[in-house]
């Protein structure tokens, strides 16, 4: 499987460019009966704050038509507890770590990349884009402005790639995709939620107790796909593909769009075995199409003129 | 703790009441693994358009067969749509999943209402008639087809209605108290929120050692999400991984 799959991601070499997406496979230990981790390309772990964090009160999760929408807030255990409880059970599954971070603030950003500069990490993610909490979140992840500074205060506290999650709850993904890239972010995670809501219409009143909360699911991924189409013409780093992604087609459709890899979110949530199956499948299509490397095909999708972006960052080197 | 995956033939649909199922799946692997209190998250293989799981505490197993019999109300899609399944239709089946009751007691009181009674009722398999009686409650007489299925695992049921057609009428809360000055060594309370709590109350007044088996909307089920985490007394809890089953104390209710 070696040589059909693997991929470098920003500096960080991967078995295949399929990830588990945060927030949807907690830290990696929760799916170890159902799935052979060390399978996985990488494992995107559960967002954490400097301290802990309880999210939001009330329900937190409810089905939509081929969605799930919801507001868990962030809940996590804080940067502490989990480089002394969880990390070192992490690091004996042989399956690289990426560590999704989020702060109330800049500066907090700072300390959380800081503190996880560590051995077992092998990048940060900042999500910068949760539309689920009131402070930071949404408020910071639309503003190139703020996304400049808190992907520079990031960088300045790890020595670990850094990959910038971007939100698709504004007008403009390329602006917001550039900010990040020219603030020296090594590769983009698209997409975050999308921002919904739903109302009871027996009680009158909304569904999630934080009243509004992230779409995902296949119903986002047209979405997704087209933001990672347009990004994907206008910068040169790596892009992580996500939004409703459950089977190698799904995953086929973003790379072919132009994402170096790809990342299985909300299907964790009903179909807990999705990674295994869907890597198992990606390999039977390279082989199948006589391919060299799946990453032949990343961008493939893109304007004539475009692809040779990707020849210049060695995607098809 | 084993969990598994399983694509489970329905092996019998059975009506209990106008609005409540047994449904029976062959899933031999669960069957041999779980545990009274430990759930099931199950999910038609082909869902259309809605994706999640929903959880069903186990009622029952039978190891020979290789069973899981789950008791369901109809209550939403889902459920409305499990009744329209027959012996032709195939589920995922993720489990067992959570964890299930401390069954070191010597006498005890099972205190449930509605589809509470169904976890409830694996247990009273287990600890028998020796061991258990039970306190169901009920709107009115016909939700009471539970008697029938507790019979053969319990020495004592005591029923309440809300309209006085069977048994004592009000709630369980109505014989409970009179009930813990019996000789009870623990409770086991599984229904609506209010009525676990209100149990819960009744026996720390008395001092008897209370497991209550707790519901929240669930995602992953898996302990990954987060959705149905609670504030606990000394800690956030995890219903699905570090329950649904918890000792009264631990609930902040």
């Amino acid at each position: 499987m070696v040589n059909l799959l693997n991929v470098n991601l920003a500096g960080i070499p991967l078995k295949t460019p399929v990830i588990a997406a945060s927030g949807t496979f907690g830290f990696g230990r929760e799916f170890a009966e159902l799935v052979p981790l060390e399978e996985l390309g990488a494992v995107c772990i559960k967002g954490l704050s400097l301290r802990p964090w309880e999210g939001n009160r009330g329900q937190r999760v409810t089905q939509t038509p081929s969605g799930v929408l919801n507001a868990i807030g962030l809940e996590n255990p804080g940067c502490d507890y989990f480089l002394e409880h969880i990390l070192p059970q992490l690091r004996t599954y042989k399956v690289p770590v990426i560590a999704n971070i989020y702060g109330h603030s800049v500066q907090e950003y700072g300390e959380v990349a800081r503190a996880l500069d560590t051995d077992g990490i092998c990048a940060v993610e900042i999500n910068i884009s949760c539309p689920n909490v009131k402070q930071g979140g949404l408020a910071l992840g639309t503003d190139p402005a703020v996304i400049t500074e808190v992907v520079r205060a990031v960088k300045k506290n790890t020595h670990k790639p850094v990959i910038t999650k971007l939100s698709p709850n504004v007008t403009d993904i390329v602006c917001l995709a550039k900010a990040a890239e020219k603030a020296g972010s090594d590769a983009l995670s698209l997409i975050n939620t999308l921002l919904g809501m739903k109302i009871d219409i027996r009680t009158h009143k909304p569904v999630l107790g934080n009243i509004v909360g992230g779409l995902s699911g296949p119903a986002v991924r047209p979405v997704a796909v087209r933001m990672v189409y347009q990004v994907a013409q206008h910068v040169a780093v790596p892009i992580i593909g996500m939004g409703g992604i459950t089977c190698a087609e799904d995953a086929l459709e973003f790379m072919m769009a132009g994402a170096k890899a790809v990342a299985v979110g909300t299907a964790n949530l009903y179909q807990p075995d999705t990674v295994h199956t869907l890597t198992q499948d990606l390999q039977t299509y390279c082989e199948e199409k006589h391919l060299s490397n799946l990453q032949d095909i990343v961008g493939v999708a893109l304007p004539q003129g475009k692809k040779s972006m990707l020849y210049s960052q060695g995607v098809k080197g | 703790m084993t969990k598994i995956l399983e694509e489970s033939p329905i092996l019998l649909q059975q009506p209990l009441d106008a609005h409540t199922h047994l449904l029976r799946l062959g899933a031999r692997q669960i069957a041999r693994e779980v545990q009274p209190g430990q759930f099931v998250h199950i999910k038609q293989i082909s869902s259309g358009n809605s994706l999640l799981r929903h959880p069903f505490g186990v009622a029952a197993t039978d190891l020979k067969n290789g069973t899981v019999d789950i008791i369901y109300r109809e209550i939403g899609a889902f459920t409305r749509t499990l009744t329209t399944l027959s012996s032709n239709d195939t589920l995922s089946v993720l489990g067992p999943l959570g964890h299930g009751f401390d069954v070191t007691c010597h006498r005890a009181l099972l205190v449930g209402g509605g589809t509470g009674l169904a976890p409830l009722l694996f247990l009273a398999s287990l600890l028998g008639p020796q061991k258990a009686d039970v306190l169901m409650g009920g709107r009115t007489k016909s939700e009471l087809f539970w008697q029938n299925l507790y019979r053969p695992f319990v020495a004592k049921i005591f029923v309440t209605t809300d309209d006085g057609s069977c048994g004592t009428r009000g709630t369980v809360m109505a014989a409970l108290p009179s009930l813990l000055t019996q000789g009870y060594d623990r409770v086991y309370t599984c229904g609506p929120s209010p009525m676990m709590q209100a149990v819960a109350g009744a026996c720390a007044a008395q001092k008897i050692p209370c497991q209550v088996s707790l519901e929240r909307y669930m995602a992953c089920g898996l302990g990954a999400c987060l959705s149905c985490t609670c504030k606990g007394r000394e800690k956030r809890l995890k219903v699905c991984t570090d329950g649904p089953v918890f000792w009264a104390q631990e609930v902040e209710w």
